[in-house]
């Protein structure tokens, strides 16, 4: 039975759908309306806020937080300057992708992790004998996701900050509403946006002051079906639905290494030693056999397989997450799933992400993927495109800092 | 096959006219390697679809205002989205009415029948059948807008199995689907609707449908038709579905123009054209207003038929049978289209509040009789002085458009006729009457709108006419009644872009499939020249 969020009262008064789904254990609106194409227009035009308290939340504090942090993530964190933040994989010894989340450097001793799953039994597992305290903080963070091209005004008038003054991927804390919080430019969109964490007890006045100062910028709040279209079309992945956590792979086939997920980008290998260092060090010398990709899907081949029917072509409203088999060019032998996809209302453009083998991997291979129509198996061809398929400027974009040099 | 056989050209095309069809054709032309100029006369691109800031902070879709047959295989071979391009969908039709009552259509079926119902429960049942009925043949229709017209009279094979294949298309529609095609093509708008619904409160936003940008009223012959039109619209193969432009319909012709550059046109503004060049009884080129001569293998008119070959050609040039057929192409604008920036949102008395129902078009129509009214008074010769109006409020869904908390308001407006009995040269000292008709029949809805007016813009059919090149005011390049369709697009048997005038080819709405923001004109006499083989 899941559990309320501290936002609840508001997005239970809100959800007019009472569609709702369980995440990590909570109540998420899946859409306020009765569908969610209002909720994903105003992520890519207006601003878009949702409830993500239910993502977990770990502490690192002590002298020894930025080495412990190192080993367990295939990033070197101690590199990473306070006031900014990172994304990260973690890998069990075997160099297979455990988790993913953000790494955020409050200060010089204290380190802010989130992650789809718990991992506190892990993560102390890898701490032993340093001089470090690991506390989960799942239950005392609220958090919000503030996400679209209007987010940057929205937070700037409520704020004590010049909001045209924060980076991309750097994080601060703040005063909203008279309440303290931290303000991290990330977000899992693709779009311009932040993620505030705060007190449970100040969630519902930050919650009030955020939908005051968004209404003039015609911020809805978001549920998780709008969300899950913009981070496919932003080339995100998904724990659980894009890849499975080595620890719970029931099978070695199951587990997939950061490279074979498209988090290669995270590995840095040549450093002190880290969990998974010397199976990645193999991996990489010796090449990987799956590779995370990004595929279109041919519009007019679908369109002429519902005029086979004599159907119109169906488009449904939401992402799909039934994973498909993925062919080679002839049509007939598997090469890999396609896990997770959407049509983009953005791109115009029907969209998957999938794990193929590495050599069909390159941007420009035409794959086929299995299609459904008229409960008949099908297939269409798949191109591979690059990731992300949509990456606008103002994701990154910093007016008030001359040159926004990017990190992250 | 683009090589100049001898001659010194410029160009191999020289287009006339930055709107959205012109810059189409430019796109594909240059896509396949030919040498493209675009000429705008304007000092901004897009012609009818055109965003400009004609108020500070306020972005205004100047004349075209919603998206919603925009050829999905232009945006894809165009790569638009790439470009810019960025539609967004609109969420309701809101029909308030001043008796305090509403009904508001929603792309949820439930809640639809519910709305209707307050009015007919048969009517709200019916609905879903109409539309399930209507769309076959919509889907039939869009076939027919994605190819050249195919001209009956041809003994071409390739047009003649066009032919057949349309031929077989409509056997393969049941014997009701074919009854009900044949009472589109003939029967009013209303008559039509009759024959479904019984609610006076549905049939009202229905039948407008059939009469936009006609000097027609919902009570006359052959406005049926037109509705199957509105039931074209797709946005993401979802039928009915009518969008906006982010930063207003101009992006969609920007988009455009940054394909086309990026393909290698050319384009040039404040280059208005003042004739084209004939040499041997052939185009070969354009002679700008300041003098300035363009060479090129073939001149496309992206510009209104009538516009083009009785002002930039010149009757000289033409027969006198093209040009009596051109005299009788119907063009009698009838709409006027009145913009507002306001420092706040309406507030509608029949369902008050920022909701919804706002987020979409708004139509002020209620009732056959008041739609019949307004044009009684335009067919002698006076705009309405309740016209039909189509509202939308593009900033709830766009912010970009206006500052924040405060929006833009279009109004579609009809009647307003060219032809008003002092005379269409009149249109400039009626301009505010009209501006203030207008905004007196949405305060009826919405009281206090007019304190919230921060600025208002109002064009006339004369202002359409002067300002953008649609003769007399017709924002479709022509009316789009079936007698001017097909292969009857503007003139019998000369309807797939190739002209009587060698050298000739016209790309613009005036062209098959038509008007509105669609790109077929200027997407399909592309790709028919290339396959001719003329650049």
């Amino acid at each position: 039975m899941p559990k309320p969020t501290p936002f609840h009262p508001r997005t239970q008064a809100l959800c007019h759908s009472y569609q709702w789904k369980e995440w990590a254990g909570y109540y998420a609106a899946c859409n306020y309306d009765a569908h969610s194409e209002r909720e994903y227009f105003a992520i890519r035009n207006a601003a878009g806020l949702l409830d993500v308290s239910p993502l977990y939340k770990y502490e690192f504090t002590g002298p020894d937080a930025a080495a412990v942090l190192a080993r367990i993530m295939t990033r070197d964190i101690t590199k990473l300057a306070v006031g900014r933040v990172t994304y990260s994989c973690w890998c069990d010894e075997d160099g297979k992708a455990l988790d993913d989340g953000t790494v955020a450097r409050l200060s010089k001793e204290h380190f802010r992790v989130t992650a789809s799953e718990p991992w506190l039994l892990w993560f102390r597992r890898l701490a032993r004998g340093a001089d470090v305290t690991i506390r989960d903080s799942s239950r005392e963070l609220a958090a919000l996701a503030l996400q679209g091209p209007r987010a940057r005004a929205i937070l700037d008038e409520v704020v004590d900050f010049d909001m045209n003054r924060m980076r991309f991927f750097r994080v601060r804390r703040m005063k909203l509403a008279g309440r303290d919080l931290w303000v991290s430019r990330t977000g899992y969109t693709g779009d311009l946006g932040y993620e505030l964490w705060m007190a449970p007890e100040d969630a519902l006045p930050i919650w009030d002051a955020l939908v005051e100062a968004g209404k003039p910028h015609r911020m809805e709040p978001m549920g998780l079906d709008a969300l899950d279209v913009s981070r496919l079309e932003a080339g995100f992945i998904l724990q659980g639905v894009d890849y499975f956590s080595a620890r719970f792979a029931v099978i070695e086939a199951r587990k997939s290494s950061p490279y074979e997920i498209g988090l290669g980008g995270t590995v840095e290998l040549d450093r002190a030693p880290f969990m998974g260092q010397a199976a990645l060090k193999a991996e990489r010398a010796a090449g990987s056999p799956w590779a995370l990709v990004a595929l279109s899907l041919d519009w007019e081949e679908i369109e002429r397989l519902y005029a086979s029917y004599d159907l119109p072509p169906h488009l449904a409203p939401v992402a799909w997450r039934s994973a498909v088999p993925v062919y080679a060019s002839d049509g007939r032998t598997v090469i890999g799933q396609a896990t997770s996809g959407t049509w983009s209302p953005l791109l115009k453009q029907s969209i998957a992400l999938a794990t193929v083998r590495t050599r069909h991997a390159a941007v420009g291979a035409r794959l086929k993927m299995e299609y459904t129509v008229e409960y008949a198996r099908q297939t269409v061809t798949a191109t591979v495109v690059d990731r992300p398929l949509f990456d606008p400027e103002r994701k990154r974009a910093t007016p008030g800092v001359k040159s926004a040099k990017v990190t992250g | 096959m683009s090589a100049a056989n001898g001659k010194a050209n410029d160009y191999d095309a020289v287009i006339i006219g930055g709107g959205h069809n012109g810059l189409a054709a430019a796109a594909y032309l240059a896509k396949a390697g030919r040498k493209v100029v675009v000429l705008e006369r304007r000092h901004v691109l897009g012609g009818a679809a055109v965003s400009e800031e004609i108020y500070p902070g306020f972005t205004y879709s100047v004349c075209s205002y919603v998206v919603s047959l925009l050829r999905p295989w232009i945006i894809r071979d165009l790569n638009l989205t790439k470009h810019g391009l960025h539609l967004i969908p609109l969420e309701c039709s809101f029909l308030p009415l001043p008796d305090g009552r509403s009904l508001a259509r929603w792309p949820d079926a439930n809640r639809t029948r519910d709305e209707i119902s307050q009015f007919s429960v048969a009517d709200a049942e019916m609905y879903g059948v109409f539309g399930m009925h209507v769309g076959k043949l919509a889907r039939f229709a869009k076939n027919v807008i994605d190819k050249p017209a195919p001209d009956p009279t041809s003994f071409d094979p390739a047009q003649l199995s066009q032919l057949l294949n349309m031929g077989k298309q409509l056997r393969g529609l049941s014997d009701d689907l074919l009854a009900l095609q044949y009472k589109l093509m003939t029967m009013s708008a209303v008559d039509f609707l009759d024959e479904w619904f019984e609610s006076d409160v549905l049939k009202g936003p229905m039948s407008v449908s059939g009469i936009i940008g006609t000097m027609l009223g919902v009570r006359s012959p052959g406005t049926a038709y037109v509705l199957l039109h509105h039931y074209m619209g797709e946005i993401d193969g979802s039928s009915r579905a009518w969008g906006l432009s982010k930063g207003g319909t101009g992006q969609v012709s920007m988009a455009i123009a940054r394909s086309a550059e990026a393909f290698g046109a050319e384009i040039r503004t404040e280059a208005p054209v003042a004739k084209i060049l004939m040499k041997k009884g052939q185009a070969c080129g354009v002679v700008l207003e300041n003098g300035d001569e363009i060479k090129a293998k073939v001149v496309v008119s992206g510009c209104e038929p009538r516009l083009t070959f009785l002002k930039l050609l010149g009757e000289e040039h033409l027969d006198d049978d093209f040009t009596a057929s051109l005299k009788r192409y119907k063009l009698r604008g009838s709409s006027g289209k009145v913009n507002l920036a306001v420092d706040r949102l309406p507030n509608f008395t029949s369902r008050p509040g920022d909701g919804p129902w706002l987020r979409g078009d708004i139509a002020i129509a209620p009732g056959i009789d008041y739609l019949e009214r307004a044009y009684d008074e335009a067919k002698y010769g006076d705009f309405s002085s309740r016209p039909y109006l189509n509202v939308v409020i593009p900033s709830l869904m766009d912010p970009s458009v206006a500052p924040p908390g405060k929006h833009v308001i279009s109004c579609f407006v009809q009647y307003a006729p060219y032809h008003i009995k002092e005379g269409p040269e009149f249109w400039p000292q009626r301009r505010e009457a009209f501006g203030d008709a207008v905004v007196d029949t949405l305060a009826e809805y919405c009281p206090g709108l007019k304190e919230s007016i921060l600025h208002r813009q109002v064009l006339t059919p004369w202002d359409l006419e002067q300002e953008f090149g649609l003769t007399e005011g017709n924002i479709f390049h022509g009316e789009l009644t079936p007698d001017q369709l097909l292969f009857q697009r503007p003139v019998s048997g000369w309807a797939r872009y190739k002209t009587p005038v060698k050298g000739l080819w016209l790309c613009g709405s005036g062209a098959h499939p038509g008007g509105g923001i669609m790109g077929g004109p200027g997407g399909l006499a592309a790709k028919e020249m290339l396959k001719r083989g003329v650049i």
